[in-house]
């Protein structure tokens, strides 16, 4: 399983894309046969839209994992990027870019406190980061009790309901992070000593990379990244909602996405292309589910198990590649 | 997730009891200038028997992050068995004791499949217990429509809510607390026997584990069904003092791994004790409880939470002297 990024040698695809193209293919028939359309207008855009929210904060989640770290406090920010934006443009068209900007500048410096307690105070990623998912819980709980400000309608109209063809406008902002973090995984130096870092820290440091620099720089990014996403749910919803990211379970969804893309959770391996085909796996699931009706419950059922075989299956071809 | 890993230094004996001893200590310093009926033996008992849950769990997951792996699926198996049994149960006094002992076999089973798909399928255990988290949660629902059906009866609930009045001295011993102590018994006979020894090592290092004759599956698999029993166990506990819930085990597996942290039990296995990871939960429930006499509100709870668990696990790892 070489993943994306195994440099620069061969690319071959991640098997999510295969999965993908396998559920569309058996999802389209048993839609088919329900008497129903998956790939109608509406469903389509819809399924973009879902992808387009968790694709944003996924990508951003490769990025730390890939560091051999994780972020498990991207839900709360997700949230309280929404109520930023939201309030900060108070429906005015002026105020957009001052509130986008705060919203981005709010939501790193989250994930700078993340990653310096990950580096320098040395907590272990899942309880620094559930730690700050914990304080802005608070915060949120204690000062909002449901949707407030309101979204400049400007970017209501353009990143929340403009479209090209079927294409909205906020899948395209997707495909552009995603193709930027594909860049500076396998392109830049910082990626390379990313994935250094994430294969073996202490090797990583041997070698004169400044692993703590370089795990800080990841969590900003990861960060921004679920303040983007933010960004963008308020553009839908029209104002911040504060459990809007809980709710959305874009903090499991994610590292979900991550590792059916083929990243390693133990770090090292693996790529931001591979994580927007399990964002489309996800996306598309939920989408043959919705035109099959089949009860919400039940769904999340199915994605349980589907997560769980779909990781099994790489692992089995791993230990084949192995030996 | 192992960057945070403090370095190992030879002679240097980690996984300590010392710093969640003087963490605790300094809470019921706390507790007591505030409310000195604190210590008082009918409130103490109170507290104890209130806290058992919590403690129980935190013991669960001591044995599976001490193999090397982490439970996210112990909340989700504590709201699946109270709904489960409230339903079965249904008011019935006659069928307490088949139920319970249905749960247990119902908690067995899903630590067993834990278990085997993180070791003969090779998922990681994050992957699998959080699709198993989704499939339980989706599950329980599913089966009750969306809203919790019948009820626990009153000799189910005695378990959880009763005691044995007018002791001498004590004044009264909560049953959960009889529960607590045996159970805790049970683990410390555990950690000292060749399987607890055994389940260090193959946390410590899988693969020396595996060249020394270890059986590190099925060690692993153990430790699950261990999580699961302890899951159980809590729920009984938990339906008995609060009743029936879609909410009764929200949350409680970061509470669980949060308290074994605390207690010195390093994530990524190998290190730290029972004891430790028991005495963590206890801190948690002194906080909870402090938090309520200093009357912080409940909505600003989860911020001093997360901000005193960084705190702690921080101050913890720093006593490790840098090189």
């Amino acid at each position: 399983m070489s993943g994306a990024l195994s440099p620069p040698a061969r690319w071959t695809p991640p098997g999510v894309f295969v999965a993908l193209a396998l559920t569309l293919a058996i999802g389209w028939l048993v839609v088919t046969v329900d008497g129903g359309r998956l790939f109608s207008l509406p469903t389509t855009v819809s399924l973009l839209h879902v992808a387009a929210g968790l694709g944003l904060v996924a990508v951003g989640q490769t990025v730390v994992v890939v560091g051999g770290s994780l972020d498990l406090s991207v839900a709360y920010t997700v949230s309280l990027s929404t109520l930023v934006a939201a309030e900060a443009m108070a429906g005015d068209d002026g105020a957009l870019l001052p509130a986008i900007g705060l919203t981005l500048a709010v939501s790193a410096t989250i994930g700078l406190v993340n990653g310096l307690l990950v580096t320098l105070a040395r907590i272990n990623p899942f309880i620094a980061t559930v730690g700050v998912g914990l304080l802005l819980k608070g915060y949120l709980d204690n000062g909002y009790d449901g949707p407030t400000g309101k979204t400049a309608p400007a970017l209501v109209q353009g990143l929340g309901y403009q479209r090209v063809g079927p294409v909205p406008l906020a899948f395209l902002l997707l495909l552009a992070v995603a193709a930027a973090a594909w860049f500076v995984l396998a392109r830049t130096r910082f990626g390379h000593h990313l994935i250094a870092v994430g294969g073996d820290p202490e090797v990583a440091r041997l070698s004169g990379v400044r692993t703590s620099r370089v795990l800080v720089t990841a969590h900003v990014l990861c960060a921004l990244c679920a303040g983007l996403a933010g960004v963008y749910l308020a553009s839908r919803l029209g104002a911040g909602a504060p459990r809007v990211g809980t709710e959305g379970l874009y903090d499991l969804e994610s590292i979900a996405a991550v590792v059916l893309g083929g990243t390693a959770l133990a770090g090292g391996r693996g790529g931001v292309v591979g994580t927007v085909g399990g964002v489309l796996l996800l996306a598309s699931i939920d989408a043959v589910f919705n035109q099959l009706e089949v009860d919400v419950f039940f769904k999340q059922v199915i994605r349980g198990v589907i997560i769980i075989a779909a990781v099994a299956v790489y692992a089995r071809r791993a230990m084949r590649k192995a030996s | 997730m192992r960057i945070a890993r403090p370095p190992r230094l030879p002679g240097f004996r980690s996984g300590g009891l010392a710093p969640i001893v003087v963490i605790l200590a300094v809470l019921l310093v706390l507790l007591s200038a505030r409310q000195p009926d604190f210590f008082s033996p009918p409130s103490l008992m109170s507290f104890l028997g209130r806290s058992a849950p919590i403690v129980l769990l935190a013991a669960g997951q001591y044995f599976v992050i001490v193999s090397g792996e982490l439970d996210l699926s112990v909340g989700s198996l504590v709201t699946a068995q109270v709904v489960v049994a409230a339903r079965l149960i249904d008011g019935d006094p006659s069928a307490g004791w088949p139920v319970v002992v249905l749960l247990l076999a119902f908690g067995v089973a899903v630590g067993l499949v834990n278990g085997l798909v993180t070791t003969w399928l090779r998922v990681p255990s994050f992957i699998t217990t959080l699709g198993m988290f989704l499939i339980l949660v989706g599950a329980v629902y599913l089966w009750s429509d969306g809203a919790p059906k019948g009820g626990l009866s009153e000799e189910f609930r005695l378990l959880g809510r009763s005691a044995f009045e007018d002791v001498p001295a004590l004044g009264r011993i909560p049953y959960a607390l009889l529960v607590l102590l045996a159970a805790a018994a049970l683990a410390l006979v555990l950690t000292r026997s060749d399987f607890g020894r055994t389940l260090v090592a193959v946390g410590g290092n899988p693969r020396t584990a595996e060249l020394s004759g270890v059986r590190v599956g099925r060690a692993k698999t153990m430790a699950f069904v261990l999580s699961g029993l302890a899951a159980t166990l809590a729920a009984v506990l938990i339906g008995g003092y609060s009743g029936v819930s879609f909410q009764a085990g929200a949350g409680l597996e970061f509470g669980a791994i949060t308290a074994a942290v605390l207690g010195g039990v390093a994530l990524g296995g190998g290190r730290g004790s029972v004891v430790g990871a028991m005495l963590g939960a206890l801190t948690l429930e002194t906080l909870f409880t402090l938090m309520n006499f200093y009357g912080v509100s409940g909505a600003l709870e989860p911020a001093v939470q997360g901000a005193i668990i960084l705190f702690a696990v921080a101050a913890a790892s720093f006593r490790v002297p840098s090189r």
